[in-house]
Parts: C-alpha cells; structure tokens; sequence
C-alpha cells in the first residue's frame, strides 16, 4: 500500500514541479538580457520569416547585446487576427490582409494610425495570386476563364478564414469587372467558380498540401511566392501559371501596441518591423519569391517576377474593410455564391 | 458450479460442430476478407508510417527528433500535458465513481450523462468553449490578463483542453467496477473503526486498482493524441505551445516528411506500448478474478 501512495506523491509532486520550471527559466532569461518576440503571420510565410529572423536575430545582438527569441505563428489569416483579439500575445502582425490587422487594430490592441508609422504604408513587399498547374499543363489553362471548363477541378483555401481564399476571389471577380464584365457577371462567374473547387482548407499551406501531395484538382490558385516553393518541391511535377491579370496582395506589418506596452519589447517589435526595410531584409524577401518595395532590389530579381496586370483593391471595392463587408462577411456575396455551388 | 461447467462445456462443442459445418469455401472466404480489412486499415498504413520515418536510416530519424528543437520541445510538451492531465481526471474521475456508485443525491443521473458528454461533443467545440471562457474577449479573459495569468495560448490551456476531452475514461471505467463490488467491504471497514482515507487506501483501492489503471491508459493514450481542442487553443505558436500530434500537422505542411513521419511513428510507438500494457492489465485482471473466485469457493467445496 505504502507504494500506490508514494506513486501518488510522485505524480502530484510532478504535475505541481513541471509548471514551475517553465516560469522560473522564464524570469532566468529576462536577467541575461534576452527577450522574446512573437510574430503571428498568415500560412505561406514560415520559410520567409525563418530566414528573415536568423539575420535579424545576429543583427540585433551586435548592435544592442540583446539575446532575442523570435517565435512564429502560422495560420489562415483571419482566423490568426482572431487569436490575436482572442489573446494571442503577438509583439508583432504581418498578415494578409489589411482588414485583418486593422481588425485587431479595431479592436483596440493596435493604436489608430499603424499604416503610417513605417515606410510605404507599413508595405515592406507585395505579392499576388497565380496558378499552379500539373506539368505539361495537361487542361491548357492560361486565364481566368479557362478554370470554370467542364472538368477543371480548382484548389483554393476557403475566403473566410484565408488571405489566399480572399484574394483568389477577388482577383476572379477582378478579371471579369475590369475587362469589361458587368457585377452580375461577375457574380455568375464566381459561383460557377466555387462549383469547381472540391475541397476548401482553412488555410494556405493546408490547400497546397491538398493540391501537391494528396494530388487533387487540376489548378491551384495561390500566392506567388507558395507557388514557387510548391513548385520547387514537386521537383518537376509541377509548373506555374501566369494569368494575364491578378490582384495586388498587400501584406502589411505592425506592432501590436498593447502587447509590446505590456511585455516592455516594444524597442524590439519596433527594431524588427524597420529592419525589413534593409537592403539585406529586401534581399531575403526577394529570394523568398516576395515582390520586394524597393525598386532596385525588385529589379535584380526581375527574372522571379514576370510582368503581370496587377490590380489594386480600390479597382474594384472602396478599400479592403469595403471589401471585407460586401464579400466575406456573413451574408456576404461569398455565402451566397458558395451556397449556390454547393446545391 | 458444476453445473455452469457443464453448459459452457455443451456450449463450446456446440459451436465447434457450427464451425465444422460451414464450408471450406466460406471459413476461408470470411477469413481472408477479415485479414484484407485489417492489412489495409491498419497494418500497411502503420508500417508505412515507419518506413517512411525511417527512410533516412536511423541516424537521421534520431536527428530528426532530438536536432529539431521545436519538435524535442513538442515531445516535452505532451510529456507534461498529457500526464498532468491524466492526474486531474484521475482525481475527478475517483470523486465522481464513489460520489455516483456510494451515494443517492439529486442530480445524480445528470451528473452521469454529464461526465459522457465530452465523448459526444466534437474537441473543435470543446476548444472554443474554453477560448469563450478564458480568451480576452471572453467572461475572465481582461482579469486574467491583468493578473498576468495565461491559459489559452499556453500550457494551461492545453491541459484544460486535454483534460476535457478525455474527462469520461476514469470514471466510465470505474463505475461498472465499483458497482459490481458494492460497498459492503467498506461498510465493514467503517463499522470496524477505520477512518475515511484508511478505508479508502486499504479497502477502496486494492479493490479498483486494475480498473482504474485500465482507466488511467486509456486515458492516458487519448491525451496524447489529442488534436482538435488543443489545435483550437495552441495558437499555432512554434516551439512553445505545438505538442506533437500538431508537430506532426506542421512538418507535414513544410514538406519535411521524414520529420513529420518521425513524430508520428513516436506517437505511434506509445500508443502501441500502451496497448501492450492494456492486454497485459487485462490478463493480470482476469488471473486476479479466477483467484477470487477460487478463494470465495474453496471453503464452501470443504465444508
């Protein structure tokens, strides 16, 4: 009997010392000057922002002597804004969406007027959505029109919960409203669009797992820089798509003033949100496939961004919370038309 | 007793004459599909998850596991939310058992269809239930916060997750027991002068002990595994709050296979560890009642 009640003890002792030990090295690593960020980001960023922290990290330690800690959150953008709201501690954002920061930022953790406080809008890079096709381009799809054929299966990540999804819809409302199409046609257009996509994930990278490695669907619409990642892993398998027309995806960056206030690493967040804007930063951003901001440093890789009709959101909405209203909400034109595409 | 004997014994020659006169055709028809069924379900896709892992060889699914310091942490992290888990349902589940097999009380139906309910409620509600509850725009998200007190985006939350997902396997393993046994012994004991807790460890407990183990395993097998409440209120953040069924999700979405399968054979290997100590329980279990049975019988065959 003395040795069931020793187990207890042991159990009990257990359960109360492993909590411990997290908070007491916790407190040891503020003493040695070190800090933790974290940066909640949309899916397709993982590779990016692991090399953007390695130089970051080096870099930050030579000038200040601060040891950082930079983790990482992936996930569909939206439904990362919601942690975020939800209590998410992210010293920093870098979402898909404007209306994903700015939802947080509505939500009282971000301080009005986030988009000025860095260079270009807080834009350190723009990207956009194109197709992935299987090799040989076996379905001949070269635009817009050619994803709702008879047959063509269409990979994409659901709008709600996504910055891929959304964008995929707006740049396949965009090519029908800005060549001429009237919003009624549009509309058709997206509902016969959506009747052609079997599975929706929630995010980015579950879509390209679906459309790679479960090998479903004939057409992946995603960003331009998952493209080449995705394409450079299916060694061969795969090929990418240009379409004659795209949106211009504008993840932007801000620090999350309420957490950073509260952790004290606002000095940090603020030295790493500006340290995208480097020569070197813009550099990694464009070997990553991300359209850099700096028009040098996008011309040097001009080779990775083929010339492509990009729009922007005010073409065809007043601005992205416009957007985000009329498409996405509930009730929104995306509930109705994926009804309609699932019936 | 003789007589019990003597049925099972017609019974067992009467199955054997069903057995024999079933064609060849069909013992070997049912057979084959059965062996077909579980090849496939389950012993190709479990070896592939080896091969796959170890692909590499050894030496790189060792590096695999202990050189990625996000997936070590993410095997350290379930080493401790699983089990500390495991202890809070051990402690509710023990309460619940006696409170429902020793006492009559109002509400004591509720509180049995109560503690299934997390079997019936799908974990991706179960995590928003929590994130509700103790997110910052939840009812004590603002005061946990100014406290400085974190449970959904860290561990806290994990284990509460975990601990309600897997809140039934304790005590649906405990009550059938307990009932069975009756609380005739502790009354005994009680009447004989023992206090509570020495009626409990020297009563209580050698009686339950192997299906509370039992309990304990299951237990303890689901809160390793668990995926859908703990995906809800992880926050996806790397190297902090991804334990290793979410590891196994994210390798797998970075295209490191050999990473990814290596996680999930480790999980696979405790899991099938713990259906060894399963079977083991259950014989040790079935010994200890032939045992019984001899004992209680033994006198009466003398007299």
């Amino acid at each position: 009997m003395r040795r069931v009640y020793s187990f207890a003890i042991l159990i009990v002792s257990t359960g109360l010392l492993l909590p411990g030990c997290g908070t007491s090295k916790a407190e040891a690593d503020r003493e040695t000057a070190s800090q933790e960020l974290l940066n909640v980001s949309y899916d397709p960023t993982r590779e990016l922002w692991k090399s953007l922290n390695k130089q970051f990290i080096a870099e930050y330690q030579k000038k200040t002597g601060v040891q950082l800690d930079i983790k990482q959150s992936h996930g569909g953008s939206s439904s990362q804004a919601r942690n975020v709201i939800d209590g998410l501690e992210a010293d920093v954002v870098t979402l898909a969406l404007w209306s994903d920061t700015n939802a947080i930022a509505k939500a009282g953790l971000i301080n009005e007027g986030w988009q000025t406080r860095l260079p270009n809008g807080a834009l350190p890079y723009s990207s956009t959505i194109v197709f992935v096709v299987r090799k040989g381009n076996p379905k001949q799809i070269k635009d817009w029109t050619d994803l709702v054929r008879e047959g063509v299966e269409v990979i994409t990540p659901s709008a709600k919960t996504s910055g891929n999804g959304k964008l995929s819809f707006l740049a396949a409302w965009g090519s029908v409203v800005l060549r001429d199409g009237s919003e009624k046609d549009a509309t058709d257009y997206v509902t016969r669009l959506y009747s052609h996509v079997p599975v929706l994930d929630s995010g980015a990278r579950a879509a390209t797992t679906t459309f790679a490695q479960k090998q479903i669907g004939d057409v992946h619409l995603t960003w331009e820089n998952e493209a080449y990642f995705e394409v450079r892993e299916a060694k061969g398998a795969l090929e990418i798509v240009y379409p004659p027309i795209s949106i211009r995806a504008e993840p932007r960056v801000a620090v999350v003033d309420k957490n950073v206030d509260r952790k004290k690493t606002r000095a940090a967040a603020e030295a790493y949100l500006r340290f995208l804007y480097t020569p070197e930063a813009q550099e990694i951003i464009a070997q990553n496939y991300y359209r850099p901001h700096k028009p040098e440093i996008l011309r040097k890789y001009s080779n990775s961004f083929p010339p492509i009709e990009l729009f922007t959101i005010q073409k065809i909405a007043v601005d992205w919370d416009e957007a985000e209203r009329r498409f996405f909400h509930d009730g929104g034109v995306f509930d109705q038309i994926y009804g309609f595409g699932q019936k | 007793m003789h007589n019990a004997k003597h049925t099972s014994a017609a019974q067992q020659f009467g199955m054997h004459r069903a057995t024999h006169r079933d064609p060849k055709l069909v013992q070997w028809g049912l057979t084959l599909a059965a062996l077909l069924t579980i090849s496939v379900l389950i012993v190709i896709p479990l070896v592939n998850v080896f091969y796959q892992a170890f692909a590499g060889g050894l030496p790189t699914y060792w590096e695999n596991l202990v050189r990625d310091s996000d997936t070590l942490n993410s095997i350290l992290l379930t080493l401790a939310v699983a089990p500390l888990a495991v202890v809070a349902n051990l402690v509710f589940g023990l309460a619940a058992a006696w409170a429902i097999t020793r006492f009559q009380f109002p509400g004591r139906s509720l509180l049995t269809a109560l503690i299934d309910l997390p079997f019936s409620v799908s974990p991706v509600v179960a995590g928003l239930m929590l994130m509700l509850l103790f997110g910052l725009q939840g009812y004590f998200g603002p005061w946990l916060q100014e406290h400085n007190w974190k449970i959904i985006f860290s561990t806290p939350g994990l284990i509460l997750a975990t601990c309600f997902v897997t809140l039934p396997f304790v005590a649906r393993e405990l009550i059938p027991v307990m009932e069975a046994i009756g609380p005739e012994e502790e009354i005994a004991a009680i009447s004989l002068g023992a206090d509570g807790w020495q009626m409990f460890w020297r009563v209580t407990l050698p009686n339950i002990k192997w299906g509370l183990l039992y309990g304990v395993i299951l237990c303890n097998a689901r809160a390793m595994g668990e995926f859908g409440a703990v995906y809800v209120v992880s926050g996806h953040i790397t190297g902090r709050t991804d334990t290793m069924p979410l590891r196994v999700e994210k390798l797998f979405q970075e295209y490191n296979n050999p990473g990814s399968f290596a996680v999930a054979s480790l999980l696979t290997l405790l899991a099938l560890v713990t259906l060894i100590v399963k079977v083991l329980l259950e014989r040790k279990t079935r010994l200890e009642l032939a045992e019984a049975a001899r004992v209680v019988h033994t006198p009466g065959e003398a007299s």
